[in-house]
């Protein structure tokens, strides 16, 4: 099985790199952009055991280490 | 009296903490690898600068798990004397032994500057020697400086007196233009509800002598140092 993490920045919690990547397209022209948050995408492969004992897992990964749940959220998906 | 100076891989600052402990403030200071599991005979421990694990995932998230961190954890809760500078202050929060979180700098760059610090309380081992409201300078290096905190966090921090060091200019004025990396209310250090737990952003190991221009940091460790002698007797 394959797990694929989204780490983002909680609503609330400023995005300097974000906001500068807005910048940047609004600079090239791409007026509708709004609203640039940058997050972290991680994949992960899992041997063994039921998809209910992966997603267990994957959530106890995400709140122990992968996420700063202090700043962010973080959700996933669990596939093949 | 005994100091810990823990070393990660990436710690930079390592050296300079020692140095000033040992040498300038003349107390017995080892290092201590990552991976010791005790800190059995240490009256103190200091987490340094740096960029421990390459600062990969999160500043400090997983230099958290180090194997010491969990004798660093106890000793903190007993009521131990732990300073995080920098990197060990990102370590700190990342553990949970203080409040918040450090994101990146609002400027995105990374830092290296002196900057003036408003000390905000005396109340705590490592401010007791100085003046509340007195206008220190201190070297910053960092890019992920940024304090952040809940409303919650924040009100609670203020009310126990826990902002121990807020970025001012040169008259003391906690302005936004004297905030260098974004950080909310200026915050540059704080304590732990206990009192014994610090974590600032500015270094202090490295305006420890006068050669080096300022000797505000090693008015820091000499008050830790003559608390924790008082505590003693």
């Amino acid at each position: 099985m394959k797990a694929k993490i989204y780490v983002t920045l909680k609503s609330g919690v400023l995005d300097p790199q974000g906001k500068a990547v807005e910048q940047a397209l609004h600079a090239l022209g791409f007026k509708e952009v709004g609203g640039v948050r940058i997050g972290k995408y991680l994949e992960i492969a899992l041997d063994g055991g039921t998809r209910d004992e992966a997603e267990h897992r994957v959530r106890e990964m995400c709140e122990k280490l992968l996420a700063n749940l202090i700043i962010e959220d973080y959700r996933f998906e669990i596939g093949p | 009296m005994k100091f810990a100076v823990l070393v990660f891989p990436g710690s930079n600052c390592d050296h300079d903490c020692y140095h000033v402990l040992k040498h300038v403030v003349g107390v017995s200071t080892e290092f201590l690898w990552h991976k010791e599991t005790s800190l059995a005979g240490f009256d103190g421990v200091v987490i340094p600068g740096g960029f421990s694990y390459g600062d990969y995932l999160r500043c400090g998230a997983i230099a958290r798990f180090s194997p010491i961190m969990k004798a660093v954890e106890a000793f903190a809760r007993e009521g131990g004397s732990v300073i995080g500078v920098c990197n060990g202050f990102q370590i700190l929060v990342e553990a949970g032994l203080l409040p918040g979180a450090l994101i990146r700098n609002r400027g995105l760059k990374f830092i290296c500057a002196d900057v003036n610090l408003r000390v905000e309380t005396t109340r705590t081992p490592y401010t007791a020697e100085f003046r509340k409201g007195e206008v220190l300078t201190m070297p910053i290096a960092h890019a992920e400086g940024n304090y952040t905190a809940d409303p919650e966090t924040l009100d609670k921090l203020k009310r126990n007196d826990q902002v121990v060091f807020r970025y001012c200019d040169a008259s003391g004025n906690a302005a936004d233009s004297a905030n260098p990396n974004g950080a909310m209310e200026n915050i540059a250090g704080i304590v732990s509800e206990g009192r014994n737990v610090l974590g600032m952003m500015p270094h202090p190991d490295r305006c420890a002598e006068k050669v080096l221009g300022s000797e505000d940091g090693l008015r820091l460790f000499k008050s830790m140092v003559n608390s924790l002698s008082e505590s003693r007797v």
